[in-house]
């Protein structure tokens, strides 16, 4: 019989939404299939949070706690998902395709000689096959996908899978031991440098991103208030990356980031089609700009034309009042 | 120093996908192929290193006849030597991978560099996949490096920040755009670059693990709605996102 092992995301000991994502669509497809599931966590003090996953269904957790691991490494990490598969014998891998996620995905394929299907968007069961849905080519086309390994792995893409809680599940934690030598840390995160607390557009349930329609970047500040009152991250165009107005982790796009919020609002953006291949995939997507004939609305599902230093701060205001009450 | 760099040749970023007649590949009639846009940022990073510290840079690919363009992109830029794995078949990540590293094992490189994922299937596999095949650790997503000595220090870009990463020689480092500025090449290097030779071989491994089913086109969106032209048009789009699309 097959196994799902699901490894559930976490930093600073907290579980990471996408972890829970995860751990939900795991459950769903081990269901499907018929099949048992646990859970993996890996941290310096994970077990304490284990318990919470008793929410999202999952019944069975291993932690694997050691101080080296309370950042995260490369070699130690995918060391001990593919230990935790082997012990297991788990014969299909589940994990959310993050920053984390893509990183360690493809050391721990090459470990168990896996198949892996990365940043899917859709995971079905049919006739006792996973079958998984995948953008290619930055969202311009979809791939359905089999894995013809006996071991399969799979990565979800963030924020497309919604973790859904259940009632009367208790998740039974157990400690796994993986043996780790100095060696097994070959490449060390030594520090993390947090850029002033922003969410990251890839994050995010609502982008609001700006391009050069807002003339300069003393405007920008238009864009990150309207993102403040919506409770989202600010993103930008690559126009006004290679500008110097934002920074690079602030791109959206095909050389950028690939975001699905619920919400996309598209301040002065033209729609480049490298623009649209990172955002088309959102929800509903908004745009304001001055030209009726910009190429952002025809993805738009809501639209003003006109210029967006005079309406952005409208809309501003006018969500700040309706929030409110 | 000796340096590695894999580069894989996509569709230029303009394509319009349109999907072939085996309703699983793109039709590639009329469709320009480029250098991966961000093995680009790897060749560079190679040819900065080669500069700062001597040593010879090596570029191989994995693909048709035509991936020849590619390499002779990386000539041009100013690499020395190149191999084409020649594969008329598409393979998937994994055997990519074992194909590069069984090329890699033999050469001793002091550092790999790949680019961060390829634009076509936007994988973001193979360089991770090469390192665990070939024993190496490797940084991803790699957007400042420093190498002094055999000690390697990384930035890489994660949700809402950055890692810095420290790894020794050899290492696999998978580029990130912001890691450098590509250089343009010159006519020089443009003209030496079509005689230099290409090293040829066949790949070893052409087992795919993964199977592609079908391939199909996002579904086409009905046509928004233009709320307004001007100020007037607030307090109406704010009201359909609530009530209408409800997404606030
Ligand atoms: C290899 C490659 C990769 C790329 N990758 C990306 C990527 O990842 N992400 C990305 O975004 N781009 C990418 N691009 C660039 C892309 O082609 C476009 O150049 C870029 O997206 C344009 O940015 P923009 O919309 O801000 O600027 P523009 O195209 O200049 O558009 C500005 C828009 O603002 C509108 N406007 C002007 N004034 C106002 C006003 N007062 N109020 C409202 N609207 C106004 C204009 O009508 C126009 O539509 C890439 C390009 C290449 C070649
Ligand atoms: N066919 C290939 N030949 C050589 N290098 C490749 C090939 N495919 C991918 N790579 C390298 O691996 C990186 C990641 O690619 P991918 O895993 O396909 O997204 C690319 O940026 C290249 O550096």
């Amino acid at each position: 019989m097959s196994k799902v092992l699901v490894f559930v995301e976490s930093r600073d000991n907290k579980i990471k939404n996408s972890g829970l994502e995860a751990a939900c669509t795991a459950t769903k497809i081990a269901g499907d299939l018929g099949s048992d599931i646990e859970s993996l966590l890996i941290g310096s003090d994970v077990s304490k949070i284990a318990s919470e996953l008793s929410a999202y269904g999952i019944k069975k957790a291993f932690v694997v706690e050691d101080s080296r691991l309370e950042k995260y490494s490369t070699t130690a990490y995918s060391k001990i998902l593919a230990e935790a598969a082997r012990q297991r014998e788990a014969d299909i891998v589940i994990l959310s395709a993050s920053a984390m996620g893509k990183d360690l995905s493809s050391r721990v394929a090459a470990k168990l000689d896996a198949g892996l299907a990365v940043d899917c968007t859709d995971i079905k069961v049919e006739s006792g096959n996973i079958i998984a849905t995948r953008p290619v080519y930055a969202g311009k086309a979809y791939i359905d996908i089999k894995i013809k390994s006996p071991v399969k792995m799979f990565s979800l893409r963030p924020n497309v899978f919604k973790p859904l809680k259940t009632d009367g599940v208790v998740t039974v934690v157990e400690k796994l031991s993986v043996n780790l030598g100095d060696s097994d840390f070959g490449a060390q995160v030594k520090e993390v440098i947090v850029s002033d607390e922003k969410l990251d557009v890839t994050e995010a349930d609502i982008v609001v991103s700006g391009g050069r329609g807002l003339k300069g970047p003393e405007n920008y500040y238009l864009v990150e208030e309207l993102a403040k009152v919506l409770g989202g991250a600010s993103g930008a165009s690559r126009a006004i990356v290679d500008a110097g107005w934002r920074p690079h982790s602030d791109q959206v796009g095909q050389t950028g980031k690939t975001v699905s919020p619920s919400l996309y609002i598209a301040i002065g953006i033209s729609g480049a089609i490298q623009h649209l291949a990172g955002m088309s995939s959102s929800k509903c997507i908004v745009a304001i700009n001055k030209d009726k004939d910009a190429p952002i609305f025809q993805v738009a599902d809501y639209g003003i034309v006109g210029d967006a230093l005079e309406i952005v701060p409208e809309l501003t205001k006018e969500f700040k009042k309706v929030l409110s009450n | 120093m000796k340096i590695a760099v894999c580069i894989s040749q996509v569709p230029d970023t303009t394509t319009k996908v349109k999907i072939g007649s085996d309703g699983k590949s793109i039709d590639p009639s009329g469709v320009t192929f480029i250098i991966n846009p961000y093995d680009e940022f790897a060749v560079e990073e190679a040819l900065k290193l080669k500069e700062k510290q001597g040593g010879e840079t090596f570029v191989l690919t994995l693909g048709k006849d035509s991936a020849k363009e590619v390499i002779r992109k990386a000539y041009a830029m100013g690499i020395e030597k190149g191999l084409l794995i020649k594969s008329e078949t598409e393979l998937d990540s994994y055997a990519v991978a074992r194909n590069l590293a069984d090329v890699l094992k033999d050469i001793n490189a002091d550092i790999i560099l790949c680019g961060k994922q390829s634009i076509d299937f936007d994988n973001n596999q193979v360089g991770s996949l090469l390192a665990e095949m070939l024993g190496l650790p490797s940084i991803s997503v790699v957007v400042g490096l420093t190498v002094e000595g055999n000690k390697v220090r990384a930035e890489r870009e994660v949700e809402g920040g950055k890692e810095v990463v420290e790894s020794t020689l050899p290492v696999v480092i998978c580029a990130q755009r912001g890691l450098n500025e590509p250089r343009y090449p010159n006519l020089k290097g443009i003209m030496q670059a079509k005689s230099k030779p290409i090293e040829e071989k066949q790949p070893a491994y052409t087992q795919n693990k993964i199977e592609i089913l079908s391939m199909s086109l996002p579904k086409p969106k009905p046509k928004g709605k233009i709320v307004g032209t001007d100020l007037s048009a607030v307090p109406e789009l704010v009201r359909l996102l609530r009530e209408e699309a409800k997404v606030i």
